[in-house]
């Protein structure tokens, strides 16, 4: 368990270095010139020049490859292009603050929602009730983001005009429910989908006759027995939630007009602030780099037979 | 002599059976056939690339043909699904835009699996540290959460491809209209193939040790034999799973960068585009049911792929059962 811990632990800086590499490299020569986007219909070479200099895009690339590492370890991500002369983790911080609380209320609701619909279906197998959840996984898997999103606004702000079609007022306010909804979708489909299949596989082991056997109620068996071990399975979709989530975030965002991480991301893309756009691919990297790492480490702690290996 | 006799005198003769020959082929269509999900859903991609291949036939009008005497017109004979609010047939659209979903889709799928197969061989094949830069290569990729590494690329590498196609005197690729499907098929492929490569490897190193290998070169049948007869169809059906899986996954990450507006932009027909074009109207008087009709698509597609990947799995794995 200790070298497991240890050689993870140290391929973590080596992938961070390698990934800054790689969105810095695409971020110095790819995108158009963002002194050219920033300036506009009033650009004059004079002025460019001067501005290159001033952030230093006039320097070999290996030279600002090593200063920008140099900041990031001082947490400096640079400026906005877009927003000048201000930096971009003070841009992104309240951002990320709001992306955070939708993130986590999704997955918290879609994972309980989620597990709590696999196990009833896996309870009544066959019956129409498990049919019906079978069906809603399926379903819900296939149906994109960008697609229920639009379908739940035609639904909820103008069908049944009940609920605000975009905006952000907070975590607690009427404007988070659809965003919630949307996002929650994914993890509910995924989670109740594992959650049936590893039920079903461990209600056929003989502890579960066992149990049964010495006369434990029903609930008891399956709370205690089915379950803690149905959950082992389950820790590996949480890495595989993460990426889900990012991507649902981008464009959760965009479609409602939140406010977060995902939509001033999707903003930097369009006006090519690369500041902006490296930044939040390197963060999110090693949001998702250290939560896998979670995941594995929680595997291992949880399942002994992965520490073995 | 009666045919079964001379059947039965052959089999003495040469020790061939004459049972019908079943390959493996023919038994993974047969309980293919048996699964209906996965027949509807073999049906309806295959109706998909019919119509991408004959998209020029069915359309009645061009992907980008103007009328702005008949804006967001409902639905009538000359325009079965209406009118956009530029005037554009909307059938036509959804025809074209299949065209686009089955190009990216083929040619993410081919670029990926060659990758895919070269470096799982080469990593599977040749071990020590070549396999590890190349696996470790793939761990770095999968280090970028869902589709961020994709947005990333797409967003970033259309300056710098355009300037490089230009230089080596491709000036017609570096047009915008073909721009944007390389940038959308490069991006795709890049981060597509570590998964195959992966899953190549294992399979040849799972397959290595098994008993019938060990017992083939024992008897001295010829690498290349071993490797035709006995490594290549055993290797393949988990790759086939996930390719015709993939491609699914490709056809919606398509519609994901064209719906961001960093994959297909319009003109360019995409169901992705078309739909982030549309689902503003979710609250115009009229136009409204024009937001159904890519999305409709997008969901019937999807689940066909699901169903046929999943049925594949199936067929090819009857372990499972």
């Amino acid at each position: 368990m200790l070298a497991y811990l240890v050689r993870r632990l140290l391929w973590l800086p080596i992938l961070l270095i390698i990934v800054s590499f790689i969105t810095f490299a695409l971020g110095y020569y790819g995108p158009a010139d963002p002194i050219v986007a920033l300036l506009g219909r009033h650009y004059d070479p004079e002025i460019a020049a001067q501005l290159a200099h001033e952030y230093g895009f006039d320097q070999p690339f290996f030279v600002q490859y090593v200063k920008y590492l140099g900041r990031i370890v001082h947490l400096d991500f640079g400026e906005s292009i877009k927003y000048r002369n201000q930096p971009v983790l003070r841009l992104l911080i309240p951002r990320l603050l709001i992306t955070i609380q939708l993130n986590a209320v999704s997955s918290f609701i879609g994972v309980v929602i989620g597990v709590g619909l696999g196990v009833f279906a896996a309870l009544k197998r066959g019956r129409p009730t498990d049919r019906i959840v079978v069906f809603g996984v399926v379903f819900g898997r296939a149906v994109p983001v960008f697609v229920a999103g639009p379908i739940l606004l035609f639904l909820f702000a103008r069908m049944i005009p009940v609920l605000p079609a975009g905006g952000w007022n907070g975590i607690f306010s009427r404007s988070a429910i659809l965003p919630v909804l949307l996002l929650s979708i994914g993890p509910m489909a995924i989670f109740a989908r594992q959650t049936r299949a590893g039920m079903l596989e461990v209600m056929g082991q003989d502890y579960i006759r066992t149990a049964r056997a010495k006369g434990m109620r029903e609930m008891g068996v399956v709370i205690a027995h089915a379950l803690r071990n149905a959950f082992i399975p389950l820790l590996t979709i949480l890495g595989f939630l993460l990426g889900s989530l990012v991507e649902g975030t981008f464009l959760t965002e965009t479609i409602f007009g939140i406010p977060g991480m995902g939509q001033f991301a999707f903003e930097a893309l369009g006006g090519r602030d690369y500041p902006v756009i490296i930044t939040v691919t390197l963060l999110v990297a090693i949001a998702y780099a250290l939560g896998n790492l979670w995941v594995d480490l929680l595997y291992g702690f949880v399942d002994p037979r992965i520490r073995q290996a | 002599m009666s045919t079964q006799a001379k059947a039965d005198l052959r089999t003495e003769m040469t020790g061939e059976s004459t049972r019908p020959r079943r390959s493996l082929w023919g038994d993974v269509w047969l309980r293919l056939r048996r699964n209906r999900p996965a027949v509807v859903g073999l049906l309806v991609v295959i109706l998909m690339y019919l119509t991408a291949i004959f998209a020029p036939l069915i359309a009645p009008y061009e992907f980008d043909q103007i009328d702005l005497d008949n804006v967001g017109a409902g639905p009538s004979l000359e325009h079965p699904m209406g009118t956009d609010e530029l005037g554009r047939d909307v059938f036509s659209r959804v025809v074209w835009a299949a065209r686009s979903a089955a190009f990216v889709s083929i040619a993410v799928a081919g670029f990926g699996l060659a990758l895919g197969i070269f470096f799982g061989v080469l990593s599977g094949y040749l071990g020590g540290w070549v396999d590890t830069l190349i696996m470790r290569l793939g761990d770095v990729l999968f280090a970028f959460p869902g589709l961020l590494f994709v947005f990333f690329i797409a967003a970033t590498i259309k300056p710098g491809l355009t300037a490089w196609l230009k230089a080596i005197g491709l000036d017609d690729l570096a047009r915008s209209d073909y721009l944007d499907y390389l940038v959308v098929i490069i991006a795709l492929s890049l981060v597509g193939w570590p998964g195959l490569a992966r899953l190549i490897r294992g399979q040849l190193l799972s397959l290595k040790r098994r008993e019938y290998i060990l017992a083939a070169q024992a008897i001295g049948v010829p690498t290349w034999r071993i490797m035709r007869r006995h490594l290549l169809p055993n290797a393949m059906p988990p790759v086939i799973v996930a390719v015709s899986g993939g491609m699914g996954a490709i056809i919606l990450s398509e519609a994901t960068l064209s719906f961001l507006g960093i994959g297909l932009q319009p003109p360019n027909p995409s169901w992705g585009a078309m739909l982030y074009q549309y689902y503003p109207y979710w609250r115009h008087a009229s136009l409204w049911p024009l937001l159904f009709i890519p999305a409709a698509i997008l969901v019937v597609v999807v689940l066909a792929f699901s169903f046929l990947g999943d049925g594949l799995n199936e067929a090819l794995n009857p372990q499972l059962d």
